[in-house]
């Protein structure tokens, strides 16, 4: 260990220790009275260190013995996670402080969870990406049940808990399996391990892998936790699982299919377009019967996960670049979506049911306006930057050959736009009725309205994103 | 007679693994039991890396087992924490009442 090392990953030591020093500080000083401090630290923290990831660092380079790696694939997701996590952290303050919940272990264990996500997508070896996956998962299952007077949360937060350990268990048991017969845990070993006549074992650890990273990313068949603990867990949880989380486990998915198996991209590739295809439909059509509108999000990451994993599985350059693309416009498109879901209130009690949207354009047009924006890109809708963003993954794998899962891909986006259509429907020519409260603070209506305006002024060259994703996917497709 | 090789070891840990896994799926009794079932996967994993580790004549898996059996640790004391929260709650621990979200 060279100071080098401890030079290329500076951002991730400083997060380690931020999170550290605030744990400690609030233990000892005000406790639950510095939430709201710590809440404005952490995401002010964030976009300092994704500032700093994103002017301080080029090339690629390896440290402590290639157990991590610092390349502009890592640099980009890590970019993105930061912003997520801070802006997740930003609208979640009001519904933090009115419904008690502002314990500062929550911020903190939001700065743990953001560190273990920023480690995996740096992760080189199989060590390192256990540990940092634990890292991130362990913080995801406590803040999950973060409400412990809550039945909800906590029956949330358990089966969150044991689907994801589960999950941990078969990634390891194929890792274990992956290091018997590579030889080596360093990606590049098994890099050059890997070729056309893989040993039985190798691919039974590869796929045992791919199962658990699967059930990290929400994919069908492997979904099943994801409804349950989106509605359970409080809804600053679930904004924070629909965003950073899922750019990490993805990134990280991409990471160990092609740096690690990167040989045999027919072997994988063939997993990865199967778990796509039933994510999307699962998605678009268990979602028709939702009345819950966690339930319903829940549903549509599911098939976002889908879309991305199309990305994946073509295993080109420009699949991946379309992938990191798709990511960054479901984070953002996310983040607006759960600042109105957060403020979503009747009778003086948060409130998630569907009912609530009925002739909401009567009381509120400009909020209802932006929900329609937002939810017109996340079905796809042109000329809404959801759209292009499905426009860029379906084009790659026509591109790639795989003309039969673009088909797919664009059938389920009309099966999953009924949904989102029918809450717009709901907004402009639902029944009379009792309508919905929203009052949100200036930043949480800020970001709402930023959000809904990158959804519509990214159509121009969606913010010139393409080229960092493309030098990102470079570095990581060989 | 016969010598314990790499299969025979590879051989419990897979029965071990897949006991595991049937633990949780089958159990219709108490979350204890699948946070045992949790347990005895993580532990199936380190028979393999060990075995793999002794057979290869290389470390890195035996290092590989420490870090394992150190974030076992820690994931039984956060699946204990939930569970005792969740017991606060519901005063049941059976896995049949874990139901209030259907799914």
């Amino acid at each position: 260990m060279t100071s080098a090392d401890l030079a290329i990953f500076l951002p991730e030591i400083v997060v380690a220790l931020g999170a550290i020093i605030a744990l400690l500080g609030a233990v000892y000083t005000g406790k639950d009275k510095l939430t709201g401090a710590l809440t404005w630290g952490f995401a002010a923290f964030f976009l300092v260190i994704a500032f700093w990831i994103g002017t301080g660092f080029e090339g690629s380079q390896t440290a402590f013995g290639g157990l991590l790696v610092n390349d502009a694939f890592a640099r980009f997701s890590k970019i993105l996670i930061l912003a997520g996590s801070a802006a997740v952290l930003l609208i979640g303050q009001d519904f933090v402080k009115k419904w008690d919940m502002d314990r500062f272990e929550y911020p903190v264990l939001v700065a743990l969870a953001t560190l273990g996500m920023m480690m995996m997508v740096s992760a080189n070896d199989l060590m390192a990406l256990y540990v940092s996956l634990e890292l991130q998962s362990l913080a995801l299952y406590v803040i999950a049940s973060l409400r412990r007077d809550s039945a909800r949360s906590t029956e949330a937060g358990l089966k969150y808990f044991v689907l994801g350990s589960m999950a941990s268990g078969l990634l390891l048991y194929g890792a274990s399996l992956t290091y018997g017969y590579a030889g080596t845990t360093q990606f590049a070993g098994i890099l050059s391990m890997v070729n056309a006549d893989l040993p039985l074992g190798m691919l039974f650890g590869m796929v045992f892998m791919l199962a658990g990273l699967a059930f990290k990313v929400s994919a069908a068949p492997f979904h099943m936790w994801t409804p349950d603990v989106y509605e359970g867990a409080p809804t600053p949880v679930t904004a924070f699982f629909a965003t950073a989380p899922k750019v990490a486990a993805i990134a990280l998915f991409a990471r160990l299919c092609h740096d690690a198996f990167g040989g045999i991209p027919s072997q994988w590739g063939q997993v990865i377009a199967a778990l796509a295809v039933l994510s999307m439909y699962v998605g678009a059509i268990a979602a028709i019967g939702q009345k819950d509108i966690k339930r319903l999000m829940a549903y549509s990451s599911i098939a976002h996960m889908g879309y991305a994993l199309i990305g994946l599985a073509v295993g080109t350059e420009a699949g991946i670049q379309a992938m990191l693309v798709y990511m960054a416009i479901y984070v953002v498109t996310n983040i607006g979506t759960f600042a109105f879901i957060l403020a979503m209130e009747r009778d003086g009690r948060p409130f998630t049911s569907l009912d609530g949207f009925h002739q909401f354009s009567k009381a509120e047009p400009l909020k209802a306006l932006v929900v329609l924006v937002l939810m017109f890109s996340l079905a796809g809708v042109p000329p809404f930057i959801g759209f292009f963003a499905k426009y860029s993954v379906l084009m790659a794998s026509v591109d790639a050959g795989m003309t039969w899962l673009a088909i797919l891909g664009a059938v389920a986006s009309v099966i999953g736009a009924y949904y989102y259509l029918r809450i717009v429907y709901f907004m402009y020519f639902g029944r009379e009725g009792e309508v919905l409260e929203t009052k949100m603070s200036p930043v949480q209506y800020g970001l709402m309205l930023a959000s809904a305006f990158i959804v519509i002024a990214g159509v121009v060259n969606l913010f010139g994103i393409e080229a960092p994703a493309l030098s990102a996917a470079q570095s990581l497709v060989r | 007679m016969v010598t314990v090789g790499l299969e025979h070891y590879l051989t419990v840990a897979a029965a071990l693994f897949v006991i595991g896994i049937f633990g949780i799926f089958l159990n219709r009794k108490n979350v204890i039991v699948i946070l045992m079932s949790i347990e005895m996967i993580l532990l199936s994993v380190n028979i393999n890396l060990v075995a793999f580790s002794s057979h290869l004549g290389d470390l890195t898996g035996q290092v590989f087992t420490m870090f394992v059996l150190t974030v076992a640790a820690a994931e039984a004391a956060i699946g204990l924490a939930i569970l005792v929260c969740f017991f606060r709650n519901r005063g049941t621990i059976d896995v049949e009442d874990v139901n209030v979200m259907k799914g």
